[in-house]
């Protein structure tokens, strides 16, 4: 069984990269219209919010309403763009259109290939985050050059959902599932985690909640940096990012062998 | 069929190449005692290119494999026959490593598996029973991407692809998208791509299910091209015609059991032996009774008699003046071999 699962897991260091290669490539030939439609939305919610809602809030923490809420939508679009790659378009090469099997017949093992869709999955999450960064920061809601130090944290954080998404991609039986994993973690997650209002405005229980959960640790790096305050406890939110990552990943390989190559 | 028996089928196909066949994993398994086989291609000089050694493997209660023991030389086109459930494609997972075997052991291109099932699969090539060509990319790039999936580079890649392009009738549709060809096409891209890695051994599973006639041809005549080639080939059928046809030798499978195992037209002699006379147009249980006498051993199939006589002149003479029927005689085939042993039609 240890045997087994020691097969599972990536062959080296750099066979994921084939299967990164493999996503990119038939990224490219959409990658205007994706990019568009990742965008579309945490713009909307940015502005739609921002200034809508910033006329009744006024200041939040110390900074315009608009300037607050860019930082949870960087860090809520990081998530987002990992979540779906992760959930609908891994499941489809997993499932209906049988990619990985073809895969699995070559010198790319299992962890490769979960490696390789995680990475990929970051890095739309890397694009996604990277884009809404520059954008705020052009119009000014963001500080320069603290903001540069945003992007690795938003890699990091595509890292975390893309790994997270993994397990329910390899527990779920249809697409049908994934609606409950957005609607029941992640909506919840992303008013729990100080994205759209500050979380110390919670009762105290929710605060604990709330602590538990890797995006407000995201939000609690991305925030400070693009408001070019102080951080405190960098160690721990990335510590807990890292975990996050990390324990996932061999959770989702664990299960998804089980799933493949039973 | 039981143990006994079993053994007898087994022991009465073993001919002088067979013994050579058992001496040779022993010394296979020797030379991978030491791990510095790691990073060589696995074996091209030996002639076992693959050995299932009592291998069984079930999934819950079912039993999809049990105790199957077979040995496929190197160079020969061997068949794996049997209806869907036989466990055909369970024992093409279990080859490459990708499901492992309960009990038994697997020999693949001198490695074991599913322990260095990585290895093997250097030396492996595979054509799947579904498509699974990446239908967002071109013909070209299928082709590229799954030679990364080997370590190769795009330059390797790129030296090779023309001839793949050429082996599969492609080299016009080599910027089209997969979703463009046909089926047939396909399956002929999937051929190339297994080629990618320039294999020993090929496992086909199914290769033809699901095509058309002009299609079918086509694949039967490039596997053939294959063997030519000096390949191995695994063929997982339900066809009987395309077992018939291909393979060197088979074996018939029923409920993951080995129940038979030889040359098709050795199994044909030896368990049939004779022509089959299909008779149909009338009362199939009021004929059996006249034909009965004089035949080895008659089935019955829906309205169809099945009549396995060494002398047909008789039953004919036996049938004469009756109106409406209708006779077929024609040499005996791999279907006639399959009911005989499993006592049962084909489910299909």
């Amino acid at each position: 069984m240890i045997e087994g699962f020691a097969a599972a897991l990536p062959a080296n260091a750099w066979n994921w990269v084939a299967v990164w290669r493999r996503n990119y490539l038939a990224w490219k030939k959409v990658s205007l219209v994706t990019i568009l439609g990742n965008l579309a939305d945490p713009m909307i919610y940015l502005f739609g919010l921002g200034t809508g809602l910033g006329i009744m809030v006024g200041r939040v923490d110390g900074a315009s309403y608009i300037a607050f809420l860019a930082a949870g939508m960087v860090a809520v679009s990081a998530m987002t763009a990992s979540t779906m790659e992760t959930l609908y378009a891994a499941f489809a090469r997993m499932h209906s259109q049988r990619t990985w099997e073809a895969m699995l017949y070559t010198h790319v093992t299992l962890g490769d290939i979960v490696l390789g869709e995680l990475a990929w999955a970051a890095t739309k999450a890397f694009l996604a985050g990277t884009a809404i960064t520059i954008v705020t920061a052009t119009l000014g809601y963001a500080a320069w050059p603290s903001v540069l130090y945003a992007l690795p944290i938003i890699a990091l954080t595509g890292c975390v959902f893309a790994s997270l998404a993994m397990v329910v991609t390899a527990l779920s039986p249809s697409y049908d599932y994934f609606v409950f994993y957005q609607t029941l973690v992640l909506t919840p997650m992303m008013f729990l985690s100080g994205a759209v209002f500050p979380s110390d405005q919670l009762p105290g229980a929710f605060q604990q909640i709330a602590r538990c959960m890797p995006l407000s640790h995201a939000i609690d790096l991305i925030r400070p940096v693009m408001l070019d305050r102080p951080i405190g406890g960098i160690a721990l939110h990335v510590g807990v990012l890292g975990l996050y990552a990390l324990l996932p990943f061999f959770l989702s390989m664990a299960l998804l062998r089980r799933r493949l190559m039973r | 069929m039981s143990q006994d028996q079993k053994h007898q089928v087994l022991k009465r196909k073993l001919g002088p190449e067979d013994l050579r066949r058992f001496e040779t994993p022993a010394i296979e398994r020797e030379s991978h005692g030491q791990t510095s086989a790691k990073s060589s291609v696995p074996d091209s000089a030996s002639t076992v290119a693959v050995d299932f050694a009592g291998v069984t493997k079930s999934y819950g209660n079912k039993v999809v494999v049990d105790e199957l023991s077979f040995s496929v030389a190197s160079g020969e086109c061997f068949g794996l026959l049997g209806p869907n459930g036989a466990g055909k494609s369970t024992i093409a997972r279990m080859l490459l490593g990708m499901t492992c075997p309960d009990a038994g052991a697997i020999t693949v291109l001198g490695v074991p598996v599913p322990a260095r099932a990585r290895l093997a699969r250097r030396g492996i090539g595979v054509v799947p029973q579904f498509d699974n060509l990446d239908q967002e990319l071109t013909v070209r790039e299928n082709l590229l991407v799954f030679g990364r999936y080997f370590g190769m580079s795009t330059r390797q890649s790129e030296a090779v692809i023309p001839s793949l392009l050429e082996f599969a009738r492609l080299e016009r549709k080599a910027d089209a998208r997969v979703s463009e060809l046909s089926g047939g096409m396909k399956r002929c891209l999937t051929m190339a791509r297994a080629l990618i890695n320039d294999p020993q051994l090929i496992v086909m599973d199914e290769p033809t299910t699901g095509l058309d006639p002009h299609a079918r041809h086509l694949i039967w005549e490039r596997l053939r091209a294959l063997l030519a080639r000096g390949k191995t080939i695994i063929l997982t059928t339900h066809f009987m015609e395309e077992a018939e046809r291909l393979c060197d030798r088979l074996c018939v499978l029923e409920k993951g059991r080995n129940i038979a195992e030889g040359g098709p037209q050795a199994l044909i002699d030896e368990h049939i032996g004779c022509q089959v006379m299909e008779i149909y147009g009338g009362d199939p249980h009021e004929l059996l009774s006249l034909v009965k006498p004089h035949s080895q051993r008659i089935e019955v199939s829906g309205e169809t008699l099945y009549c396995y006589a060494p002398d047909p002149d008789q039953v004919r003479t036996q049938l004469q003046g009756r109106a409406g029927l209708r006779l077929l005689l024609r040499p005996a085939n791999l279907e006639d071999v399959f009911l005989r042993l499993t006592g049962r039609e084909m489910e299909e």
